[in-house]
């Protein structure tokens, strides 16, 4: 199995995505939506994130090991995230005894 | 007649270290490597990432204000030059790939122009932010002051009640400084790298089978492309419905 080179034209596709997503969370951005604007944010930048780590860093043509090791950098992220936002959220939840 | 080891290896396969079966397992090793460096930068930023989700939470109008004084245009343009960059650099690795010298060298020379812009857009925002006095620190010739626009007074009366707290907004433009000062750093550190790649090519180090410094480069390189991506939005959008 030799090295997997990606077409230009692929490379090009992914520019053209990412060009249009930034135009558009700076679009979506202006409109009064709530709560959801950090959501849309949000999401659209995890899409063009996940483009960049897929197909300008060739994860997409990785071997399995390399799936492994992106996947438990982001897996422990999210638990290093989603713990200390489950603490500092649920603080006002109880009463403490003065 | 006695042959080295080394020479054996030398006569099979170019750029291939001896400690290697063959070409695709150093391949595989070297990606490797990389990616495990690079959790760990994605551990670094994520530390600041989770400061700035939890200040947000607690003081939302504040940093939305905060986040309106910021220059969007520049932002934004910034931004399109960070993605033309990341195309560069994934085209040069292509042409390291398929051994083409000159046009890797032209690429790799592309990709150190837009970071170097990317870095004086920057600046010139620094430099607004140090005029503006929004640079978070309290020295006797510079101190951190906040007057806010009407518009803005205005949004954080539609969001809420509260008094804009002055010390909250600076806690964004100490986590707006922290994250794209430790982020254009890494853009820094990145041209160096490129420089080096550029010299290496010129004496022809790298061949189709051996271009690992040139692929590995380039992992970093969409790495940081990617810390700005998330940037962007977090630091300059979250205000932007308010205007």
């Amino acid at each position: 199995m030799g090295e997997h080179i990606v077409s230009r034209k692929i490379y090009f596709a992914i520019f053209t995505a990412l060009v249009v997503l930034t135009v558009v969370t700076w679009s979506v951005a202006k409109i009064d939506l709530g709560r959801m604007n950090a959501v849309v944010a949000l999401t659209i930048a995890v899409i063009k994130g996940t483009l960049v780590v897929l197909y300008f860093m060739h994860v997409r043509y990785s071997s399995r090991l390399t799936w492994v090791f992106v996947g438990a950098g982001f897996f422990w992220l999210a638990i290093m995230v989603a713990l200390t936002l489950g603490d500092y959220m649920t603080r006002g939840w109880l009463t403490i005894a003065q | 007649m006695e042959r080295s080891l080394a020479d054996t290896h030398v006569a099979t396969s170019v750029g291939l270290a001896h400690h290697f079966d063959d070409v695709e397992q150093q391949r595989e090793a070297g990606t490797l490597g990389m990616w495990a460096f690079l959790v760990t930068e994605v551990m670094f930023f994520g530390g600041l990432f989770l400061a700035y989700i939890l200040y947000r939470s607690k003081y939302p109008v504040e940093f939305a204000v905060a986040s309106n004084s910021l220059n969007v245009t520049m932002g934004f343009i910034n931004t399109l030059v960070l993605i033309c960059s990341s195309l560069t650099m994934a085209l040069g690795v292509y042409f390291s790939q398929v051994g083409n010298r000159s046009l890797l060298i032209l690429f790799l020379i592309l990709t150190m122009i837009l970071g170097l812009t990317f870095l004086v857009i920057k600046g010139v925002e620094y430099h607004e932010k140090y005029v503006e006095h929004h640079v978070p620190v309290r020295f006797q010739t510079y101190q951190f002051k906040w007057e806010p626009r009407a518009s803005e007074a205005r949004g954080a009366r539609e969001e809420s009640s509260r008094a804009v707290d002055t010390g909250h907004v600076e806690m964004f433009f100490w986590l707006y400084f922290a994250m794209t000062g430790v982020h254009a750093l890494h853009m820094i550190i990145g041209l160096g790298i490129l420089t080096t790649l550029v010299l290496m090519a010129r004496r022809g180090r790298f061949t189709p089978e051996y271009h690992s410094p040139v692929e590995l480069s380039g992992l970093y390189w969409h790495f940081v492309d990617i810390v700005w991506i998330f940037l962007f939005p977090l630091l300059y959008l979250i205000g932007a419905h308010l205007h």
